[in-house]
């Protein structure tokens, strides 16, 4: 095992599948000659030239777009947007284009692209670059999510979408990039798209999280432990296709679960998980599946009002209280 | 200062040059068709009765389309394409088989030009299994990619970066094959035009933006739509530009051979406005009150089925029994298709899950 930073973990999977790969090419903004907005592509530049390490004007719509048409060419472009926030402007070729082209076509053009790029918040920046999109894109027929929350499933995830044949969504977040954690160094490292990860064993409640909430949960899990209660922490790492599997095994031995999520509440991760655990487990629930989750309002700027805005590692205790009938 | 009175303020569209009092005389002014004989443009006499037999196929396919749409037997949108098949058939003549081509919804001509038979094509508009792109696509959705035809597409200005892209796959593979995206009139004011434009210039793309102008957008004249000449866009991004007549199937032919050689030769972009117009409606619910019936009946008389004809008869090409052998020949494909179409299986409900992902058995959730 090496200790690697998450937007390092990012960079050797790109490296390592350009390495293996010549269709394999990056393009996005500031990617090439600044290094990266946020240094996940230092030093490919050097590596790999200008001919796979492309430079995009402000133009989220027309690159992304260049990179759908070139994934129908055999290629495999990785394209970076600098958040999500900004990839809205791309959402029709993401959504009408590169989702749809093979099933329009009958089959004859295949679309292997990943876009990717940081996810949801990312403290005080205001309400247009807050917004977490993966319960958007899972909605949509053709695509994949993935939204990790730590630098070993970055790297073994960011490989698999890379050499997978479908149109990917990779996300990642601006205030994970500088986390360190143990990324194994096996060759070729490959965590297959949709297994989630139990990431701590507990008895009494499955909390299911991922992406930047992930880390609210185990800093809430690390508390409850404290006071006796021994919370499960579900990471599902793929939004899309979901390892549903994996959650509703977990829900049978706690009887009780808490779904940890980035986004606005309606119709988002959370509200299809409870859905899906009423069906899949409800006999052996306990108590009403509980959510945290961002309010239905726009991120506010003040530092009060953010704070009070962003879920908490309390109120996924207060949750986990709520359902554990500890209250 | 007196205050403007309120009715003085409109956003009604008000056109350019001589038609900015926003009433629209003609839908397009077409410029001079060449002068060229075949020989002077490198045609065969081959090469022009083939060339007719693709224009006539378009026509009919499209006439007999429209009368299937009106006897029910499917649904859907329906664009017809009669007008403009002197712009398809005298590009993918001036065009090497492996260019790449990528068109908007208005694209069953594009289809039959790039080897959709009209069997396949019929059985699309149809639904069925047996279409071209196995009954999912539609009328907007015609594919044939194995012959680098990559599809019709229905979001106004969508396909232009991906035929960007596909220009970028190219040159990336160096294949030496170009690509050329058209879209009609009304996708010059998307955004993606400009910014797929830019790139293209910047990294040198060898790819083809061309205009199929019809004089309308939808119902909208394109004078009243766009400020300036449409070809003008390609100023911005000091990128080369022609204006061709699309009524004249030598003139495109010449115009996109040589912009071809250009664009092949110096891997650089181009942005073409090929002049042309529409006889039928945008769709088939298009009443089509934006215009006269005698600026219709004008172009008509131009018609660029006929001109070829025209010149066969009277350059000695070939004569009248050519025409008829041809002419009936093709009637009986096109109705042998539209039997084919009526008589093949939908796809099975099953199928609706294939063609998603390319995994053999891939994840859906229910």
């Amino acid at each position: 095992m090496a200790e690697l930073q998450f937007r390092e973990a990012i960079k050797h999977a790109i490296d390592e599948e350009m390495g293996r790969d010549e269709s394999v090419f990056v393009m996005g903004e500031e990617v090439a000659e600044y290094n990266g907005a946020y240094k996940v592509t230092e030093g490919l530049l050097d590596k790999y030239g200008f001919k796979r390490v492309i430079d995009t004007p402000i133009s989220e719509l027309g690159f992304a777009g260049i990179g759908v048409g070139a994934a129908m060419q055999g290629l495999r472009p990785i394209v970076e947007f600098m958040t999500f926030n900004f990839a809205v402007l791309a959402a029709d070729q993401i959504i009408n284009h590169a989702t749809k082209v093979k099933y329009m076509t009958g089959g004859q053009a295949d679309c292997p692209i990943v876009f990717r790029g940081p996810n949801a918040s990312a403290g005080q920046l205001g309400a247009t670059h807050s917004v977490a999109y993966d319960s958007m894109y899972a909605h949509f027929p053709g695509l994949k999510v993935i939204y990790v929350s730590e630098p070993d499933d970055a790297k073994g995830l960011m490989k698999s979408a890379i050499r997978d044949d479908n149109p990917v969504i990779f996300m990642e977040s601006e205030q994970m990039y500088g986390l360190k954690g143990e990324v194994s160094d096996e060759e070729d490292y490959i965590i297959p798209i949709g297994k989630g990860k139990i990431k701590r064993e507990g008895s009494d409640v499955t909390v299911v999280a991922h992406g930047k909430m992930y880390h609210v949960a185990v800093q809430a899990a690390n508390q409850l432990a404290k006071d006796g209660v021994e919370v499960e922490i579900i990471d599902p790492r793929t939004v899309k296709p979901l390892d549903l599997p994996l959650i509703i095994e977990s829900i049978k031995k706690t009887n009780r679960c808490v779904v940890v999520d980035e986004a606005h509440p309606f119709a988002g991760f959370a509200a299809e998980i409870g859905f899906l655990i009423q069906r899949e487990a409800f006999d052996y629930l306990d108590a009403p599946v509980q959510r945290v989750c961002l309010p239905d309002v726009n991120a506010p700027f003040s530092k009060k009002l953010f704070d009070a805005w962003f879920p908490s590692p309390k109120q996924v205790i207060d949750a986990v209280n709520q359902v554990t009938y500890r209250n | 200062m007196a205050k403007k009175k309120k009715d003085d303020i409109v956003f009604a569209p008000r056109g350019i040059g001589e038609e900015s009092d926003g009433v629209v005389q003609k839908g397009v002014d077409l410029p001079p068709a060449t002068k060229k004989k075949h020989k002077a443009l490198g045609l065969s006499e081959d090469d022009l009765k083939a060339m007719y037999e693709q224009m006539y196929l378009q026509r009919r396919f499209e006439e007999r389309s429209m009368q299937q749409y009106q006897k029910g037997k499917f649904g859907g949108f329906l664009h017809l394409y009669i007008g403009q098949e002197a712009i398809s058939t005298g590009t993918v003549f001036a065009f090497d088989d492996n260019d790449d081509i990528i068109t908007g919804y208005r694209d069953h001509g594009w289809g039959l030009c790039r080897g959709v038979t009209p069997k396949e094509g019929m059985a699309e508009l149809f639904g069925k299994a047996t279409g071209c792109s196995k009954g999912k696509g539609g009328s907007m959705h015609f594919a044939k990619s194995e012959n680098h035809f990559w599809g019709g597409y229905g979001i106004v200005g969508g396909h232009i970066p991906i035929g960007a892209g596909l220009a970028f796959g190219n040159k990336y593979k160096g294949t030496g094959n170009i690509s050329a995206t058209f879209f009609g009139d009304g996708a010059v004011d998307q955004g993606a035009l400009h910014e797929t434009m830019n790139m293209a210039q910047l990294w040198k793309l060898p790819v083809l933006f061309v205009v199929e102008n019809n004089g309308y957008s939808m119902g909208t004249a394109a004078k009243r739509h766009t400020v300036a000449e449409i070809v003008d866009r390609a100023k911005g991004y000091g990128m080369k530009s022609a204006v061709i007549n699309g009524m004249d199937v030598f003139s495109v032919y010449e115009k996109m051979k040589e912009i071809a050689d250009d664009v092949r030769e110096n891997s650089e972009p181009y942005f073409v406005e090929i002049r042309t117009y529409r006889y039928r409606g945008h769709s088939m619910s298009d009443p089509q009150k934006y215009r006269t019936k005698e600026e219709l009946e004008e172009y008509q008389k131009i018609d660029p089925i006929l001109k070829l004809k025209d010149y066969i008869l009277s350059n000695n090409v070939a004569d009248e029994d050519f025409f008829s052998e041809v002419e009936d020949r093709i009637e009986q494909d096109v109705l042998d298709a539209v039997e084919f179409a009526d008589e093949s299986p939908f796809p099975e409900v099953e199928d609706m899950y294939d063609d998603m992902f390319v995994e053999d058995d891939p994840y859906f959730h229910v």
